[in-house]
Parts: C-alpha cells; sequence; structure tokens
C-alpha cells in the first residue's frame, strides 16, 4: 500500500506525521473553543434577559 | 454597481452581527472543499508520483512544505492588511480577525520549519544553516509568538489591537524577506522560487522548475491550504467576537447589579 520510499522513508513519514498531527491539532482546538465560547455567550445572554 | 459602492458594501462586514451571518453561511463550502482538496492533494503526490531524479523520495515532502511556507508568509499579509484596517478605521472585527489569524500564522510556520529541517537532513547534510530564507523564516516566527503574546499581555482591547497592529508592520519586513530573502542573497543553501514563479509555471523561462509531475498535486494542495485558512480565519473570528461579546455583558451586568 505504501510506496517505496527508500531509505528516506523516515523524513517522508515523519514529516507527514508532524504536519498532520500540527494541522489536526489547530482545528481541534479552534473548533472546541469556539463551541465553548458559544455556548458560554448564550448563557450570560440568558441569563441576562431573564434579569431583564 | 459602481466600483465606490461596491467598496462601500465590504464595509458592511465591519458589523459584527453581519460578519457572523455572513461567516456561517460560507463556512460549510470553505471546510469541506479544504478537506477535499487536501486530502486529494496528498493522496495524489504521495502514492501516485514517482521520485526525484535527484531527491528521491523526499520530494513528497513538498506538497506539506511548500504550501505551509506559502501561507506562513500570507497569513502575516492578511494580519498587515485588517492591522492597517484598525489602524486607520477602528473596525473591531479587523483587528479581531488579526488576532484569530496569528495562531495559524505559527502552526504554518512550524510546518514550514519542521519540515524543512527534516527535509535539509538528508539534502544538505545539517537540519539547520543560518541561510537568509531559513533565518528570515525563525524570525518571522518569533515576531508570531511575540504578537500572540502581546495580545495576552494587555488587559484593555482597544490597546492591545493598537500596539499589536503596530508590532505587525515592523515583523512585516521579515514576512517579504521571507518571501525573497533568495533573490536578495544568494550564498544561502536554499534554492529560489521554483513554483509560485511565473515563468516556472508557463514554461517560459530555462530555470529550474518544478515538473508538472509534481505541480498539479502541489497546485490541489495550495488551494486546499489557502482555503482552509479562510475557513480557520473565519471560524476563530467568529469565535473571537463572541468572546468580546461576553466581556461586554459582563461588564454591563457588573454595572447593572
Amino acid at each position: 500500500m505504501i510506496p517505496d520510499l527508500g531509505k528516506y522513508a523516515d523524513a517522508v513519514l515523519s514529516s507527514y506525521a508532524v504536519s498532520i498531527a500540527l494541522i489536526v491539532a489547530l482545528v481541534a482546538f479552534s473548533v472546541m473553543r469556539g463551541r465553548k465560547v458559544r455556548a458560554e455567550m448564550e448563557k450570560v445572554e440568558q441569563r441576562m434577559s431573564r434579569n431583564g | 454597481m459602481s466600483i465606490a459602492a461596491k467598496a462601500n458594501a465590504l464595509w458592511e462586514y465591519a458589523n459584527p452581527r453581519k460578519f457572523l451571518e455572513t461567516s456561517e453561511r460560507v463556512l460549510p463550502f470553505f471546510w469541506i472543499v479544504s478537506t477535499i482538496c487536501i486530502v486529494v492533494g496528498l493522496i495524489w503526490g504521495f502514492f501516485f508520483t514517482p521520485d526525484d531524479y535527484k531527491q528521491g523520495s523526499t520530494v513528497k515532502i513538498i506538497y506539506l512544505h511548500v504550501p505551509a511556507a506559502l501561507m506562513a508568509i500570507n497569513c502575516w499579509l492578511m494580519m498587515l492588511a485588517t492591522s492597517l484596517v484598525w489602524l486607520v478605521r477602528r473596525h473591531h472585527v479587523s483587528a479581531l480577525a488579526a488576532r484569530a489569524a496569528a495562531p495559524i500564522g505559527i502552526v504554518m510556520t512550524l510546518i514550514a520549519l519542521l519540515t524543512g529541517a527534516i527535509w535539509g537532513q538528508p539534502m544538505w547534510g545539517t537540519w539547520w544553516a543560518w541561510d537568509p530564507r531559513l533565518t528570515s523564516f525563525l524570525i518571522l516566527f518569533l515576531f508570531y509568538l511575540g504578537y500572540v503574546a502581546l495580545w495576552e499581555a494587555i488587559e484593555d482591547p482597544d490597546t492591545a489591537a493598537d500596539l499589536t497592529s503596530v508590532l505587525c508592520l515592523v515583523g512585516s519586513v521579515f514576512a517579504i524577506l521571507s518571501r525573497y530573502a533568495v533573490n536578495f542573497w544568494n550564498q544561502g543553501l536554499h534554492q529560489g522560487a521554483s513554483v509560485m514563479r511565473a515563468g516556472a509555471v508557463t514554461g517560459a523561462d530555462t530555470e529550474e522548475k518544478v515538473s508538472n509531475v509534481f505541480f498539479y498535486p502541489l497546485l490541489a494542495c495550495i488551494i486546499g491550504f489557502v482555503l482552509l485558512f479562510i475557513a480557520l480565519v473565519l471560524y476563530r473570528t467568529g469565535t473571537e467576537i463572541r468572546a468580546r461579546r461576553i466581556k461586554a455583558l459582563q461588564a454591563r451586568e457588573r454595572v447593572g447589579g
């Protein structure tokens, strides 16, 4: 399945692993913080509308 | 619609509510198309392109290294544009967009530096050299860290936006140097531009250029990275707008209560 990368296999595979991990971590962190902030904003807005 | 009217219509997006409505509508497109482009580009490049006659299989690193380096520089230029909008027109959304983009730039610069080091070791025999392009990229990375640290260190958001905008103007020198360093100083190890050069793409010049076998999957990856960057900036700017609204509401609560 994986093409024959020869003597540079470590360099190629580690480049892909590091890059993909960093991109996935960036997206995951952004989405998690986005959801948390959105939920908190809704909570604050509800509390304010209840208190007038 | 005249050009002036179109330009004025653009400022509508400085309204946080309008920005959030529009970004929520277009975000699914950017998430989906960017993922498709990156996945297709990487699978195409990794599995279906041959080894380079000089660099062997390490040429496959190009599909991550070049798009990440491109976005590292262009992210800073986008931050420069939005910082200038903040300094001139005082639109909060533009300052928050610059803040939202900085961590993306950090990750892109880090990917470019790491994949460059991993690629450089077998090709140049060293992980690192104080080459003009590598050094200017490292300085750009440090500017990104300083920019984020400055936002975090200052409590008043308008003062933070002012100071980070000035830092962004100064750092732009290194963003531009990162792109053109190889043209100014040719004693470094890093090669000159072989992809984003008009003559290289059209075949009009005779200098070394990327073969079409490698170019098309690389183009897919570059488009994917650009779209992913837009998706992340829109999403993260929305988060920053909401975080700012929370602070404003909490301040109002404290005054009222």
